[in-house]
């Protein structure tokens, strides 16, 4: 089986999933037809259903969401025998601070994603999708109806796709800015036109999910790894990346790096080579403070793990999370306190209001982290923060509250003597604080 | 004068309604073509989805207030919301927000006296990897300087009509 063709194979950083080089507009449905475009729903429809689940079981597909679960397990977990119809829903709810990467797809190349939807579909046995767009993406959420549209007229989508028995509608649904709504009970929530507050699980919504009918919640990237292993086969994505963690993954860089934006490249791939070969290194070179592995919820790592594994159970053997694969590196002069206060913010604004320990937890969080930042922090602050944050792991319906926790943790802990130090000075010792005092943009960018 | 949907807004509530078995599941995309049309959601134009919906108010109130991106309050003619959470902080975010209060007088949640122009800190937009970024309405901006602040802002202002 040959490989599907790709825009840029050569570039670096690009490849299977994305398509487009920085700076390069979209992929229009035509050129996506040339690409090979709806190889994978015609071998779909000849495989037929289960197959196409087995196949995707078996390519050892880690959701691309952040938690990683195997998305052909997922799958699995759909009750055989009830009468109700299947939905699947796509997670285009992007909003893990760090996290950039199904923007692209979202934005400027969405025929991948969409075609995985349709193979998902079949799969499962859904005859309608939504997809849940975060909301600020107004443009996007226009463009994607067009696409939708475009599939109608082809024949790509309606009562009969390509001729088949299968038919599928797919609805493009905003969503109105709330973090939580990542989360997947929560989206449902939403979908149904209520506050985004995360469920009790069980029921899961592989059994009860959208409209009370079985649902499956999937990722937009993991969408684009269906449409591939549809396409290429299990056997040559599991090659892509590790055995048990297979395919490619789209990395995210941000920060202080010269060369921020997306890379894709093989799952499992060393962080070093992600932040100094496609990353360019550190602006002017300064040594590495920290290192956010996966979105702003993972706990902080250090150059000392420069060498870690970019998959999900090495990232979590090395004491964080892979998440979305998206790296935040920050340098030596940065406030750690200061950006804490970031985090700190964001998680008591996010949280849904629904558990107390939350609730409370991440506005109590954030005071204390503000007040140590501002000078009026008090002795005895730091072991308070941790202990506030150990009394949300664990204790919320979501994963917010511990979202929320491990990174107060893994800063207090990794950083502590400048947290002290701020306490014992009463006040930031970082002129500036968010290392960034001297105009450092893109390399030969930004004055 | 009571809000009433556009000719184009009653097509897209139409097409809107179309997609859910449950018309509730309508609510939020009903609520962003309310905030286009009518500015903001003030607690008439609530009363008015309920209606058109056939859904309790309370259920519009309940998820209204919810979402930040449902605007309870009047908002400026150019809604500027620049991103303050990590990689944005990283490149600047925090010279940027300065500038901009400093441009416009005017603090987040604030709004110029003339309408022109309202700003917020807000979260995550995504745009991690062209940071520092803003959003003005609908449309992103990356890569921000404190000098293409200034031409963007420039050319809202122009488009304003020379106002502010």
């Amino acid at each position: 089986m040959s490989l599907p063709p790709t825009v840029a194979n050569a570039a670096p950083g690009r490849g299977h999933l994305l398509r487009l080089a920085p700076g390069e507009s979209v992929v229009t449905l035509d050129r996506h037809l040339a690409l090979g475009g709806f190889s994978a729903v015609r071998k779909a429809l000849v495989m037929g259903p289960q197959a196409v689940a087995d196949e995707v079981r078996r390519a050892n597909l880690r959701g691309r969401g952040g938690a990683g679960f195997p998305a052909g397990v997922k799958w699995g977990f759909l009750p055989k025998d009830s009468p109700k119809p299947r939905y699947l829903v796509i997670n285009a709810d992007e909003g893990e601070p760090g996290t950039f990467k199904d923007r692209y797809f979202l934005e400027r190349d969405p025929f991948p994603m969409l075609e995985g939807m349709i193979v998902s579909a079949y799969a499962i046995g859904a005859k309608t999708a939504y997809l849940y767009v975060r909301g600020e993406f107004v443009k996007p959420i226009a463009m994607l109806e067009r696409a939708v549209e475009q599939l109608h007229r082809g024949g790509y989508l309606g009562k009969s796709v390509l001729g088949s028995s299968f038919g599928l509608d797919i609805h493009v649904h905003p969503g109105a800015g709330a973090y939580v709504c990542g989360e997947e009970s929560a989206l449902l929530e939403s979908l149904e036109g209520k506050p985004g507050r995360p469920r009790n699980k069980p029921p899961f919504p592989a059994v009860v999910g959208l409209f009370g009918c079985p649902t499956i919640i999937n990722n937009v990237e993991t969408m684009a790894c269906v449409r591939l292993i549809a396409d290429v086969g299990a056997e040559r994505f599991v090659a892509m990346g590790l055995p048990k963690d297979g395919g490619p993954k789209i990395y995210g860089l941000s920060g202080h790096v010269k060369r921020p934006g997306l890379y894709e490249a093989p799952m499992g791939t060393p962080l070093r080579k992600l932040v100094y070969d496609f990353g360019g290194g550190t602006i002017d070179d300064r040594p590495i403070k920290g290192i956010i592995p996966g979105g702003s919820s993972t706990p902080v790592l250090g150059s000392e793990h420069l060498d870690v594994a970019m998959d999900f159970d090495s990232v979590k053997a090395a004491g964080s999370m892979l998440g979305t694969g998206a790296v935040t590196v920050f340098t030596e002069g940065t406030c750690a306190v200061r950006l804490l206060t970031r985090l700190a913010a964001f998680y008591a604004h996010e949280s849904c209001g629904q558990c107390t320990p939350c609730r409370d937890g991440t506005g109590w969080m954030e005071r204390v982290v503000s007040a140590i930042e501002e000078g009026r922090g008090r002795p005895g602050d730091c072991d308070l923060l941790l202990s506030i944050a150990n009394q949300i792991m664990g204790n919320t319906i979501c994963a917010l509250g511990d979202a929320a926790a491990m990174p107060v943790i893994a800063f207090v802990e990794r950083y502590r003597a400048e947290f002290e130090e701020h306490v014992a000075r009463g006040g930031c010792p970082f002129e500036g604080g968010h290392g960034h005092g001297h105009g450092h943009g893109h390399e030969g960018g930004n004055p | 004068m009571a809000p009433a949907f556009s000719t184009e807004g009653e097509a897209r509530l139409k097409k809107l309604l179309g997609r859910y078995p449950d018309r509730r599941a309508a609510l939020i995309p009903v609520l962003h073509l309310a905030s286009r049309e009518f500015g903001f959601l003030s607690r008439e134009v609530m009363e008015y989805v309920a209606g058109r919906l056939g859904l309790p108010e309370a259920y519009v109130l309940t998820t209204a207030t919810f979402y930040t991106m449902l605007p309870k309050r009047p908002l400026g003619r150019f809604h500027v919301q620049v991103c303050v959470n990590v990689a944005c902080h990283l490149r600047g975010a925090d010279g940027i927000v300065e500038h901009l209060e400093r441009r416009l007088g005017i603090g987040p949640g604030e709004m110029t006296e003339d309408r022109t122009f309202s700003l917020e800190g807000v979260q995550c937009l995504a745009a991690c990897g062209t940071a520092p970024a803003m959003q003005v309405n609908d449309d992103y901006y990356e890569d921000l300087t404190l000098a293409k602040v200034d031409e963007i802002l420039d050319a809202l202002r122009s488009s304003a009509g020379g106002a502010a």
